[in-house]
């Protein structure tokens, strides 16, 4: 059952599940890190330049439009974030093998930092342009309650003190998350057209000016390496604390590579 | 197979019997929450009238996650959970039965007790009756998917709370359909669709829901 440190132990020849083990993972996700990082600076930079300086002020919304370089990335990445968390897990509690659901871990805080995201700078948009910080939207209500599911998951985890079991916990937690969006998303889309309380649209004019696509899309990049780079920071953290007792680690702390 | 369901709901219900206060204390939960609200809001009908469904579907799902941690906790406590994972019997179908059981023991009487608050609120007998069909097929759901949530947090620190923020998410769509049928029916439109869908909520949950929860019993007791 114990596929990863299997592979580890009997053949020293990379396969299927080489870098399932955390003692090969830590130190490419190290490697990779930086890496991310600077791939998330450069292409913020340009994607804010582009955003705040080149992309032309929308006719009807003004300047406050800008604030979509961040909330739509953003409300992307919360979603994605949350199938890549779900997809780890699932791996995890399948194939046994730690570190897909270490990464599920990692993802999480991520995905909840996104979905908070994407609700503020959503309501702080909102304001200028609806004149109100929150509508009880469909969009709106699914993103709070993809808020919910993350905590849901954060706090289960936290509860439980053996790693193993918390785990396959948040797996199991996860996935009925994910079976359950889908049904949720659509039955508060249903529960808002039938109250008919607010007629505010969130489906704005398809035309919209190349270069603020283009910023939208830089922007996207650069949150997609920042994600990715901050959940193998995290994720390294979580190694570390798990193996801290392990052969390998002491190795590295002695030889000064921590 | 159907004689460990059934045998597995009989025992549950024994249980119950024995020790009604906790039953007990579930339904007088329930009627208390209700209480709260004209209290809160004000006495007049035609407010109360509006959002009686709501307020009687969000205390049926409270009272529902309160009293969760009854399904598996004393068996976890006196190792008869134990001696269900060893069962040759099918966890799930072990599972179906004690979440049938709960259902007995809070979901039915909640639905019979809303025919009270139908009066109360002054709802009419069209109305009242959709209340009382909505929770009917709705309040299977919660302890079905509840049962997930009490498995996760068998045994851990503040189980209680964290069980209500794992699941109460999940009952959204029910709460959804639950009230809502009732806000159709009192503004005329049909309840067929609602019903229907609350009925394929329950008759999904119960094929699928026990197979997690057993997946999560054998991950919490191992």
């Amino acid at each position: 059952m114990t596929m990863s440190s299997v592979s580890v132990a009997s053949s020293s020849r990379p396969g299927l599940f080489w870098f399932s083990s955390p003692q090969t993972f830590f130190p490419l996700a190290g490697k990779m890190t930086p890496w991310f990082f600077a791939l998330a600076a450069v292409l913020g930079a340009f994607g804010l330049y582009i955003g705040f300086f080149v992309a032309p002020t929308d006719a009807t919304q003004g300047e406050a439009y800008r604030i979509i370089f961040i909330h739509v990335p953003a409300a992307w990445m919360s979603m994605f974030l949350y199938l890549v968390m779900a997809f780890w897990a699932a791996i995890g509690l399948i194939m046994n093998t730690r570190m897909s659901s270490m990464m599920a871990s990692a993802i999480a805080p991520t995905g909840a930092l996104m979905t908070v995201l994407a609700l503020v700078t959503g309501s702080l948009w909102g304001r200028p342009t609806w004149g109100t910080y929150w509508v009880w939207d469909a969009r709106l209500t699914s993103e709070l309650v993809l808020l919910f599911l993350y905590l849901g998951f954060l706090a289960l985890q936290a509860a439980i003190d053996d790693p193993r079991r918390a785990d396959r916990a948040g797996a199991v937690l996860a996935l009925v998350g994910v079976i359950n969006i889908p049904i949720i998303y659509f039955s508060v889309q249903w529960w808002n057209t039938l109250h008919q309380g607010s007629s505010v649209s969130l489906t704005r004019s398809p035309s919209m000016a190349a270069t603020m696509l283009l910023g939208m899309l830089l922007m996207a990049l650069a949150f997609w390496m920042y994600s990715i780079g901050t959940a193998l920071h995290r994720v390294r953290s979580i190694v570390l604390e798990r193996e801290k007792r392990a052969e390998w680690t002491r190795e590295l702390l002695a030889q000064g590579r921590l | 197979m159907l004689s460990v369901f059934l045998q597995v709901i009989r025992r549950d219900l024994l249980l119950a019997m024995r020790q009604k206060s906790d039953v007990l204390n579930t339904l007088f939960f329930f009627v208390v929450v209700v209480t709260m609200v004209p209290l809160g809001i004000g006495p007049e009908p035609a407010l109360l009238r509006d959002i009686a469904a709501g307020v009687v579907w969000v205390a049926a799902l409270l009272a529902a996650i309160l009293s969760l941690p009854r399904l598996f906790a004393n068996d976890y406590a006196d190792g008869t959970l134990e001696q269900m994972l060893l069962s040759a019997e099918p966890l799930s179908l072990i599972v179906l039965g004690k979440a049938a059981a709960h259902w007995l023991t809070t979901g039915l009487p909640l639905t019979i007790m809303a025919v009270a608050f139908g009066v109360v609120f002054d709802l009419d007998v069209k109305a009242t009756t959709v209340l009382v069909v909505s929770l009917a097929l709705g309040t299977p759901v919660l302890s079905l998917i509840g049962s997930i949530g009490a498995a996760l947090t068998l045994g851990l620190r503040g189980g209680g709370v964290l069980t209500s923020l794992l699941v109460l998410p999940l009952y959204i769509p029910v709460l959804i359909f639950g009230a809502g049928s009732v806000g159709a029916a009192t503004s005329g439109l049909g309840v067929t669709a609602y019903f229907l869908l609350l009925g394929a909520f329950a008759l999904s949950a119960a094929v699928l829901t026990p197979w997690a929860v057993a997946i999560a019993l054998r991950i919490s007791v191992e």
